[in-house]
């Protein structure tokens, strides 16, 4: 069963490698790491149930995530003149649960998050969940879900990836 | 640095016909200024019915500097309060919404109030005995906000006990509400979930006249919109385009489409753009509730609602409308350079949930403070809050399209989309509210 996505450790490993791409903003690196009807997805609201009916901080699939990252490229976006830096720091991934029948492994990460620009930086907290699936050669990612401490908050540009 | 509290002339200085002074968005006296006589003697959004569906449903925001309450009676009615105990001053509710059950009760000394705001109970009243209770301010119970109007759901208030009424307020230009209300094939709205809150560390006027700026989506939004257009623009020409493709492809529509799309504006600085198309006109078709709106219209009536297309609509100084996406924007000052936008996604009761998707999606891409679209939007609005401090030219203009005809009556009506008329029609509201009955002289 382990065999179907990988060891404890590689999958762990994996989670520290995937925050560690986007605080390098190595993004193309970072966007190989998600499956092609992958999803990243930060609800608006704690317990905030499945579904198109309810509006979230973010919830892209890889064309989303593609005109992210090509946009922070654009010598024409303005909000990144000052380009915006981040940090995760993760606790220990752990492994909270296999599903053998569709090959994916649950992981939960506690985390904070920093984003820095011009002299302004915001530290942000939560737990973020991966479920992990075997590709053709790689882990990739199915699902990310950012669980944000203060999601219902009023916050300010959040411009990176948590 | 000129003194505005006293007198009329400084603040009238300010406004010219074709541009304003830069105090009106980083002078702080101004800002208290404009919470004091702007925001008080306007009809502003306090929140929607559907917040405070059941009787002691309740809904506490802050308008002006007043701690509010919107709560659900058990006669069934929705009133506005304020949010102070009429005993020691304690704010009553404390969480931003809930149900309070039969009672308000006092956290302090337990004071109790029906849902009406009468004072109901105070423990041990014998302490009160031979005090002339009956005749203190405190007797009379929570403090209801007098002028209160529900609009096809929409709760307004206008805090100033003397004023215009809500419909010589707000005029015809409550059309984007029916219109928005219409859209339901059973005229009603609700609120979808929570809102999307976004700080923004600029003045709140920054927002408002942009939600009638037509002149910076081809230029803020290139890099957002723009890179979604260039990695669909490959893609063969059959493949069924993405809803947020659709959704971010007209920001980047040119100079003639945006003009094109004109502007009206109305007395007390309200205006909507899109008043012959707008960039929500050209998503795809959802058979089954054209089909819906039909049966529940009649063909005519419902090819009427469906037409329309504004893109935003102002009812100055509080709430952006779209109706055409069903979301909406109000607007929260807390400080001369601090505005909160909250962005409802509405519900079209008894419509296909294919709607609510699409307005949640929109909301989400464009609104959030994830949104690539907010975060250029953000930048320029702080770019002006920090550019304004710059001595040598104090002016901000206002001058596209001026004409002298706005002076005698030749504001109102409709525009070029391309037109800063409605930031000149804002400033007229802004000017009148903040110099009314001689303001202090």
């Amino acid at each position: 069963m382990i065999q179907a996505v990988g060891d404890d450790k590689t999958l762990i490993e994996f989670v520290y490698h995937e925050a560690r791409l986007i605080d390098e903003k190595r993004f193309d690196e970072w966007y190989d790491l998600y499956a092609e009807d992958a999803r990243y997805w930060m609800p608006l609201m704690r317990g905030q149930p499945e579904g198109a009916g309810h509006t979230s901080l973010f919830d892209e699939d890889k064309l989303l995530l593609k005109i992210r990252i090509e946009r922070l490229r654009n010598p024409k976006s303005y909000s990144q003149a000052q380009p915006s830096w981040c940090q995760h720091i993760l606790q220990a991934p752990s492994i909270e649960g296999r599903d053998a029948a569709r090959g994916i492994a649950v992981l939960r990460t506690p985390f904070m998050y920093l984003e820095y620009q011009q002299d302004q930086q915001e530290v942000y907290a939560g737990v973020a969940w991966h479920h992990l699936k075997r590709g053709a050669e790689n882990i990739l990612i199915a699902l990310k879900k950012i669980e944000l401490l203060n999601c219902e908050a009023a916050l300010p540009s959040l411009q990176l990836f948590p | 640095m000129p003194e505005y509290r006293h007198g009329t002339a400084a603040i009238r200085a300010l406004v010219r016909d074709d541009a304003v002074h830069r105090d009106v968005y980083i002078n702080p006296e101004l800002f208290d200024l404009e919470m004091e006589r702007l925001w008080r003697s306007a009809w502003t959004y306090i929140g929607h019915d559907s917040q405070v569906p059941n009787a002691g449903d309740f809904y506490t925001v802050n308008i002006a500097r007043q701690p509010l309450l919107m709560l659900r009676g058990t006669d069934g009615a929705v009133r506005v309060l304020l949010n102070r105990c009429a005993h020691k001053g304690s704010k009553i509710l404390g969480a931003n919404s809930g149900n309070c059950g039969k009672l308000l009760r006092c956290s302090y000394h337990g004071w109790t109030y029906t849902l009406d705001g009468s004072l109901r109970t105070v423990p041990v009243k014998s302490g009160y005995a031979d005090t002339r209770f009956s005749e203190s301010e405190a007797a009379s119970g929570l403090t209801p906000v007098a002028n209160v109007a529900v609009y096809r759901g929409f709760v307004f208030a206008r805090l100033n006990p003397s004023g215009a009424s809500f419909e010589e307020y707000f005029g015809d230009c409550l059309s984007s509400i029916d219109n928005l209300a219409d859209r339901s094939p059973v005229g009603r709205l609700e609120v979808a979930g929570a809102p999307l809150r976004y700080m923004h560390n600029s003045n709140w006027k920054m927002f408002v006249e942009n939600l009638n700026d037509t002149m910076h989506p081809m230029v803020a939004h290139e890099s957002s919109a723009g890179t979604a257009r260039e990695l669909w623009k490959d893609r063969p020409p059959d493949a069924p385009i993405p809803m947020v493709i659709e959704q971010f492809l007209p920001f980047v529509s040119n100079y003639e489409f945006f003009d094109k799309m004109g502007v009206k504006i109305y007395d007390n600085g309200h205006s909507y753009t899109g008043v012959n198309f707008s960039i929500h006109s050209s998503y795809s078709a959802i058979p089954e509730y054209a089909a819906q709106m039909e049966a529940a219209y009649g063909a005519e009536r419902a090819q009427a609602i469906l037409g329309e297309s504004r893109h935003n609509t102002v009812y100055y100084p509080s709430l952006t409308v779209k109706g055409a996406i069903q979301t909406i924007r109000v607007v929260r000052p807390l400080a001369v350079d601090r505005t909160l936008i909250e962005s409802f996604t509405l519900r079209l009761v008894g419509a296909p949930p294919a709607l609510l998707e699409r307005s949640a999606v929109y909301n989400r891409v464009i609104n959030a403070p994830t949104s690539v679209v907010g975060h250029d939007d953000l930048y320029c609005y702080r770019a002006i809050q920090e550019g304004l401090a710059s001595n040598g030219n104090e002016w901000v203009n206002l001058q596209r399209n001026y004409s002298d005809r706005e002076k005698e009556g030749g504001l109102l009506g409709t525009h070029n989309g391309t037109s800063e008329v409605s930031m000149r029609g804002q400033f007229r509201a802004w000017v009148a509210a903040m110099t009314a009955g001689g303001a202090g002289a």
